[in-house]
């Protein structure tokens, strides 16, 4: 592909759940560094985009790339790719059975085939990063739902992850925890990672994002900066959105 | 513990209600202490009376057959059913088509039928197919493999089919089992263990076997008991279990009421201790439990 600054390049994406049309001929490119973040409607394909990317869902017509790399049916360069994107999910999915600690050393160990102190180091360093490193002994179900999602992003970003995707983050959380997961996920943001945000969090649009992409039914609508789309957006099909959430 | 309850007499509602006499009487087991009053007195019966003591001796030697009959079988049978408990959820046309046909032809043959036909059918064919195997690859130049032709369908011992027949039924029982535990899973774990690069058996290995097998475990526990009791029909191969044993001793000395009322304190015996060690075991799993 044609310019290494784009890290994820999706090229005429369609996809179907049997008769339904889930993404309709998106296309969309992230540059290196930057924080794209996708909103719109429930089961307007925000979540499907997302997961096509690491190839969780895989694509009936058109291309995606990965850091120069075509994303295929092969098991063993998926695993590969699928190795350097971290995914966050909304309902967090952390391994009940496991501490935090292993939560969060288990991938390092089996796919990065990184030694037990190795990733225990890295896991310790990811976890005083988003703030809970005094939780590592405890199991997920002890900890609060704001608390589990940071260990989800310490346990994605400790496998330095050329990318993070986050599928509605906050969705799963009562209120007063939003703040502390996007307080994190702002401070990923500054530091220059690569990040794809599936969200309804305006404030942290406005905060981080380098682009907004509207969907509405299997279509990227409309694109631009924050302040485009969220102050001045173009179509009435955005606005008719917008004040819906707003005014929720 | 009166003073205590009269310290907060205006608050009723907030107060948790004291469980009456009569809710603690009427949800006390007393069944269990019933059956164990029952299993007492048989054995007071059987050590007092010369007949019953006689009998029981003579029983008794057939106690570690049962057991090591029920315990081979039962590991081989998990070995089984969790092969086919993954190979009926496994997206390989092969494999569940497979699994499902084990399970399926299992479940439509009754467990004593299943015996007799392992027992006098189907390992006398495989010895034989075995033979015929061995002959082939030595008459290939296999010389390494030429026991295969010396395998004898008589020299299998009748325990080693009756333990074959148990995992085999058992194997198509746990494979179910196997499989709901796995199914109820949530779908996220296999995802989130995807989206780090695991492999499908990665995940499973270390994410979703770790949880379903502990969830589990109880039912496996009481698959357990009962296939000790089920372990009785080996008899039919004159596999001398308890129940072998039993009938040689009435048979001898037409003394059945004392060879049948021992058997059957002898399962009453087995059953309750191991069943009383799965419910151990449940209690020790929901205690201990991450959820």
């Amino acid at each position: 592909m044609g310019n290494t600054d784009d890290i994820i390049v999706v090229k005429n994406v369609s996809k179907y759940f049997g008769k339904v049309q889930a993404l309709r001929n998106v296309s969309l490119t992230v540059k290196r560094g930057n924080v794209v973040v996708l909103i719109g409607p429930s089961g307007s394909g925000k979540s499907t985009l997302l997961r096509c990317m690491n190839h969780m869902e895989i694509e009936d017509e058109g291309e995606i790339w990965i850091d120069g790399q075509r994303l295929t049916r092969d098991e063993k360069s998926i695993n590969q790719v699928r190795a350097d994107i971290g995914m966050v999910f909304q309902h967090f999915n952390l391994y009940p059975h496991l501490t935090v600690l292993q939560n969060i050393t288990l991938a390092q160990r089996i796919v990065r085939k990184r030694s037990q102190e190795e990733a225990e180091a890295i896991a310790m360093e990811q976890l005083k990063r988003v703030g809970i490193a005094e939780k590592a002994e405890s199991y997920p179900a002890q900890l609060s739902g704001g608390q589990q999602q940071r260990v989800a992003i310490a346990r994605a970003l400790a496998m330095k992850p050329k990318i993070l995707l986050f599928d509605e983050p906050t969705s799963a959380l009562d209120p007063e925890m939003i703040k502390e997961v996007l307080d994190v996920m702002l401070d990923l943001a500054r530091a220059g990672i690569t990040m794809v945000v599936a969200t309804h969090e305006m404030g942290f649009a406005r905060a981080a994002a380098s682009e907004v992409h509207f969907m509405d039914e299997g279509s990227i609508v409309e694109s631009g900066t924050p302040e485009m789309i969220f102050d001045h957006p173009r179509l009435e099909r955005t606005r008719q959105f917008l004040s819906q959430i707003l005014f929720r | 513990m009166a003073s205590g309850e009269t310290s907060i007499p205006r608050t009723p509602a907030l107060s948790i209600p004291r469980e009456t006499l009569r809710s603690k009487l009427e949800r006390f087991p007393w069944w269990f202490v019933a059956m164990v009053s029952m299993a007492l007195a048989t054995m007071g019966v059987i050590f007092s009376q010369p007949s019953y003591n006689q009998a029981f001796v003579f029983i008794r030697a057939g106690i570690h057959v049962t057991i090591t009959t029920t315990l081979a079988a039962f590991v081989i049978s998990l070995l089984i059913g969790l092969m086919a408990g993954l190979g009926r959820i496994s997206r390989h046309v092969f494999f569940s088509n497979l699994s499902t046909l084990y399970v399926e032809i299992v479940r439509g043959i009754p467990m004593l039928v299943l015996i007799f036909f392992i027992a006098f059918v189907a390992v006398p064919a495989v010895t034989s197919a075995l033979n015929a195997l061995g002959k082939m690859l030595v008459d290939a130049g296999v010389t390494w493999l030429a026991w295969l032709t010396r395998i004898e369908n008589n020299g299998v011992p009748m325990q080693m089919r009756a333990i074959i027949a148990l995992s085999v039924t058992y194997g198509a029982f746990s494979a179910e089992v196997f499989r709901a535990g796995i199914q109820s899973i949530p779908k996220g774990q296999m995802e989130a263990a995807r989206s780090q690069g695991m492999t499908y058996w990665q995940a499973m290995r270390y994410v979703i076997l770790p949880q379903a097998i502990r969830n589990v475990l109880p039912a496996l526990g009481n698959d357990f008991v009962s296939m000790l009791k089920d372990s009785s029909l080996v008899s039919v191969l004159a596999v001398r279990d308890i129940t072998q044993v039993a009938r040689l001793y009435a048979g001898q000395t037409f003394r059945y009421p004392e060879a049948f009322t021992t058997l059957a304190v002898l399962y009453l015996i087995m059953t309750l201790i191991l069943s009383l060690g799965v419910k151990a075991l449940e209690r020790g799993l929901s205690h201990g439990q991450h959820r």
